[in-house]
């Protein structure tokens, strides 16, 4: 039953904001702490539980599945309903943080990745002829 | 005529916004695939159309809702509402294979964890030397140089006001455009050869559609291994967003 997925995402859902509104709670605020990524890690933990024992048909999946691949045009709708026009009076704000956050990761991962070991030359060679 | 299909559009409010999104959605991937030939992903472009008509909407009504203020699309306030926004979000959790996330080993948590806290930094810098000197928006502006949906989700968490969401979101859609744009360009620089390589890459670029699209352009094989640590990119940024960064720039201010 296609429901059943949409139902244990949705108890995901429910329990990671009533979690993450504790949390808040005992942290001493008002809002909702981090009850999003709480949902997420439940949902992670449930799905590979129910994958050991063999209780998630792939019809119960595609309830789940219908709403990730959803998740792009909710976010279009989003971008649509947002003060847009007050947005704009602080447009250099947004440029500066992304170029800033983009070069300065740029940097990062060429100097992570510099640090990688060579891979032997077995392996490097069949990859070589892969290509 | 027109008053019916008005009457009907208002009256089906979530059912009208599925059909202009889809729309909007339609006409970014044509845009995607014939001007940009693929290289800067329909997502993104659908995304700044958002944008351009919440501008257009916020113009037209004076509100500080977008296009969701006119009556006619008062549906798309419903559809890119906070439930069904984090509803979706989570679901694509589900995506993520625990297996394949734990041989990205402690170097794809690091690039991860390093993703998270450089560009928040970077975004709270810019946002103090521009004004926004309270800890809400400093966080959400921050947030949204993590990656475009964990700016809205941190900002909704905090409290913070749409013009600063809007600005976090723009934010973090400037990002991903770049970087779908300049990693093909900078794949050199960037070493990115590796299963290893793509994986930091995707923890330090952040945003899925951009770490995908960037990929793509660069190496197909790659994009599997840069999306898996881009995907609890996310996850992570909503987690730390709202609780411990929030504290951390809470406690500066």
């Amino acid at each position: 039953m296609i429901i059943y997925g949409t139902a244990l995402l949705a108890v995901c859902h429910l329990v990671g904001i009533v979690l993450g509104d504790l949390l808040g709670a005992a942290l001493g605020m008002k809002t909702n702490v981090g009850g999003v990524g709480i949902a997420m890690l439940l949902l992670i933990v449930a799905r590979v539980y129910l994958h050991k024992s063999g209780r998630l048909c792939a019809t119960s999946e595609r309830g789940v599945h219908y709403w990730g691949a959803i998740y792009i045009p909710v976010v279009v709708a989003m971008a649509m309903q947002q003060n847009v026009v007050a947005a704009l009076r602080g447009g250099p704000v947004a440029l500066l943080a992304a170029i800033g956050s983009v070069v300065l990761c740029g940097a990062l991962v060429s100097f992570i990745n510099r640090m990688e070991p060579q891979p032997p030359e077995t392996a490097a060679g069949a990859k070589d002829n892969e290509e | 005529m027109g008053e019916i299909f008005e009457k009907a559009a208002r009256e089906n409010g979530l059912v009208t916004a599925f059909a202009i999104v889809g729309f909007v959605v339609l006409v970014s991937g044509v845009i995607s695939r014939r001007l940009t030939f693929g290289r800067v992903q329909g997502s993104a472009i659908a995304i700044l159309i958002g944008l351009a008509l919440a501008y257009v909407g916020g113009r037209l009504s004076g509100g500080t809702k977008g296009l969701a203020d006119l009556a006619l699309f008062s549906g798309i306030g419903l559809m890119g509402g906070n439930m069904l926004r984090d509803f979706a979000i989570v679901a694509t959790a589900f995506e993520v294979q625990p297996e394949e996330a734990r041989r990205a080993g402690w170097i794809g948590a690091i690039a991860l964890l390093l993703g998270t806290v450089v560009p928040f930094i970077v975004g709270v810098g810019v946002a103090r030397a521009f004004g926004y000197s309270d800890a809400v928006s400093m966080t959400t502006i921050g947030a949204g140089a993590i990656t475009y949906i964990v700016g809205p989700v941190t900002g909704a968490a905090i409290g913070a006001s749409s013009d600063v969401m809007a600005l976090s979101i723009a934010t973090g859609v400037i990002k991903a455009i770049l970087v779908m744009v300049a990693t093909p360009m900078a794949a050199k620089f960037l070493r990115l050869k590796t299963p290893r390589s793509a994986m930091v890459f995707g923890g330090l670029a952040g945003t899925v559609s951009g770490v995908s699209a960037g990929l793509a352009a660069t190496n197909r094989e790659l994009v599997p291994y840069g999306a898996l640590v881009a995907t609890f990119h996310t996850g992570l940024g909503c987690l730390l967003g709202p609780s411990v960064l929030y504290f951390i720039v809470r406690a500066l201010t």
